[in-house]
């Protein structure tokens, strides 16, 4: 694997709420190479969306270590930190909230470019006008609002807008799941387009399997705040191995299956603890193993 | 086949706006009977949604209704306001994307489980609650007693759904109007929905009018399906018919960008060999 641009290294995180702590994250490590497309599959509250809103500086970890190009980020001052961030841009799954609907188009994928440091607003509407073009929209747009565009324009404005700093490492937490399946092909084929020609690293969250299958070289299943299976796409999909991974796979719709209403027998997945361990299943598949 | 239970004949729901009016429906026919599951399949804004508010007369008061729907022998047009909350939740039950906001968040499960019963099949209060309580079981929630007392924040997503699915069905309605059931949820809390819909139609015998834009879910649970696009149906067939052989150009054009996880294995790799030089 190239060598790698995002490395998170047994992240933890955990919220309080009434008096209860709930642990999202449970010591997760991975890596995304560079090139690379890295989806992240698992159900809401499996920690997903955090490691994705920690990866890109929203929320910060309670413990472990995020390390961007090599660098560890999490211990450095907020500001060099920002700085470093900036290679981390993030695209939301509602593009209706997600853009402000008072800032023209231009102006808000703009922003990123003044934030970066250019000053000169003649020569930010000109990169604008070029990221339009590049997610297959049209250069006037950048001077009307958000509420003039369907959804499928927004997720191309609000993806414009995450490319504008020149990020490295593009963060993309269910970018397709509001859209019309028709425009969900438009939008992943443009994502895909967009890393062909450049550095560019995608961490995909999504629960969608199809969607990951069609974008992602490879995939990490998480599960309660943990990683249970990563590998390369092909092999976690037609191989699965962890019985979380397995049971995700099982309940997508498929043709040629009729559901008979008899009641699935229900699966009991492993309880994991800190100290488990992942087994190597073949090159770059790996599975978390349940301890004795 | 009996005498469908539903049968809408024509109908048109159209909007007023400042110059002319929007066809939101566009002379619509189908028929529902009992025990079938009919799915309507469509795009955001093809008029998928605004059949079931028609069904349930629940259309916003700018809307202009033309046509026919009958339910058990009875045309809705001829009912007023008191006669159709008697039809509502008796006759058609109705299930909501949105299991949050489709619940009343101030009152306890077993409160607004036990209302329709109280006042469509005449329970007392406490032959409702015994009969709510089996209904939980049924759909799959082990501790029904707890859960009765609970208010809708205290559950998740997955629990309020089904909630929703037995709240509507201990009314025994002829047939449930299910407006995608499962969008909002996990896809293996989805394929539990999924099977229990399909156990409850072989067991209470009541039709679903399954509305959803997943063609996946049409293809393993419907026994009929009708495709719409901009207000019209385009394609009605039994859904081995539709699904094999679509006639409509449209059909084919959704059938053709349902992404299936070895669709989604192929494009990819489709694209790797292309990028290589």
């Amino acid at each position: 694997m190239s060598h790698p641009v995002l490395q998170v290294v047994g992240l933890r995180k955990s919220f309080t709420a009434n008096r209860r702590t709930v642990h999202a994250l449970n010591g997760v490590s991975l890596t995304l190479g560079q090139s690379e497309t890295l989806g992240i599959v698992g159900e809401s509250g499996s920690g997903k969306s955090t490691l994705g809103r920690i990866a890109v500086g929203l929320d910060t970890p309670s413990a472990g270590e995020l390390h961007i190009e090599g660098e560890r980020v999490d211990t450095l001052s907020s500001p060099e930190r920002r700085e470093k961030l900036r290679q981390c841009q993030m695209i939301f799954q509602d593009p209706y909230s997600s853009l402000n609907p008072r800032l023209t188009v231009g102006r808000q994928i703009g922003e990123g470019l003044f934030a970066r440091g250019e000053s000169d607003w003649r020569a930010i509407r000109l990169t604008v006008a070029d990221l339009l073009d590049r997610v297959g929209l049209k250069r006037e747009f950048a001077s009307r609002y958000p509420h003039e565009f369907s959804g499928g324009q927004r997720q191309r404005i609000a993806i414009a807008r995450a490319l504008a700093p020149n990020p490295q490492i593009v963060v993309a937490d269910e970018p397709v799941s509001a859209l019309d399946v028709t425009i969900q092909a438009q939008i992943l084929d443009l994502l895909a387009d967009l890393k062909k020609d450049g550095n560019l690293s995608y961490l995909f969250i999504s629960h969608d399997m199809a969607v990951v299958a069609r974008l992602c070289d490879r995939i990490a299943v998480m599960h309660r705040g943990r990683l249970v299976e990563c590998g390369p796409a092909r092999a976690v999909i037609e191989n699965p191995q962890h019985p979380y991974t397995r049971s995700l796979l099982d309940a997508v719709p498929r043709f040629g299956r009729r559901r008979t209403g008899q009641k699935p027998v229900p699966v009991r997945f492993p309880q994991h603890e800190d100290g488990d361990t992942f087994l190597t299943v073949s090159e770059g598949h790996t599975v978390l193993q349940a301890g004795l | 086949m009996s005498v469908p239970y539903l049968s809408v004949q024509d109908l048109s729901v159209s909007f007023p706006t400042r110059s002319d009016h929007f066809r939101a429906i566009d002379g619509i026919s189908f028929d529902l009977a009992r025990g079938e599951i009919l799915a309507l399949v469509g795009e955001s804004g093809s008029g998928k949604s605004m059949t079931s508010l028609s069904i349930m007369k629940l259309l916003p008061a700018a809307a202009r209704m033309s046509g026919r729907i009958q339910v058990d022998g009875q045309d809705i047009a001829a009912l007023d306001r008191r006669q159709m909350e008697d039809v509502r939740g008796a006759k058609i039950g109705m299930i909501f994307q949105e299991p949050m906001t489709s619940l009343n968040p101030v009152l306890t499960i077993a409160r607004q489980m036990t209302e329709g019963m109280v006042r469509h099949n005449g329970l007392s209060r406490r032959e409702a609650l015994a009969t709510a309580c089996t209904w939980l079981e049924d759909v799959g929630i082990s501790e029904p007693t707890r859960v009765l007392a609970q208010y809708p924040h205290q559950l998740s997503g997955g629990m309020r759904q089904r909630i929703m699915i037995a709240a509507a069905l201990a009314l025994r309605p002829g047939i449930l109007i299910a407006d995608e059931p499962t969008t909002a949820l996990d896809v293996t809390v989805q394929s539990q929905v999924l099977d229990l819909l399909v156990d409850l139609k072989a067991r209470s015998g009541s039709g679903i009018l399954l509305i959803t834009h997943d063609i996946g879910v049409v293809a393993e649970t419907a026994d009929r399906v009708a495709v719409m696009r901009g207000g019209r149906i385009l394609e009605v067939g039994t859904v081995d018919q539709v699904l094999r052989a679509p006639q409509h150009e449209y059909t084919q054009a959704l059938l053709a960008s349902h992404l299936t996880v070895e669709k989604g294995l192929k494009q990819r790799q489709a694209e790797l060999e292309g990028a290589r030089p």
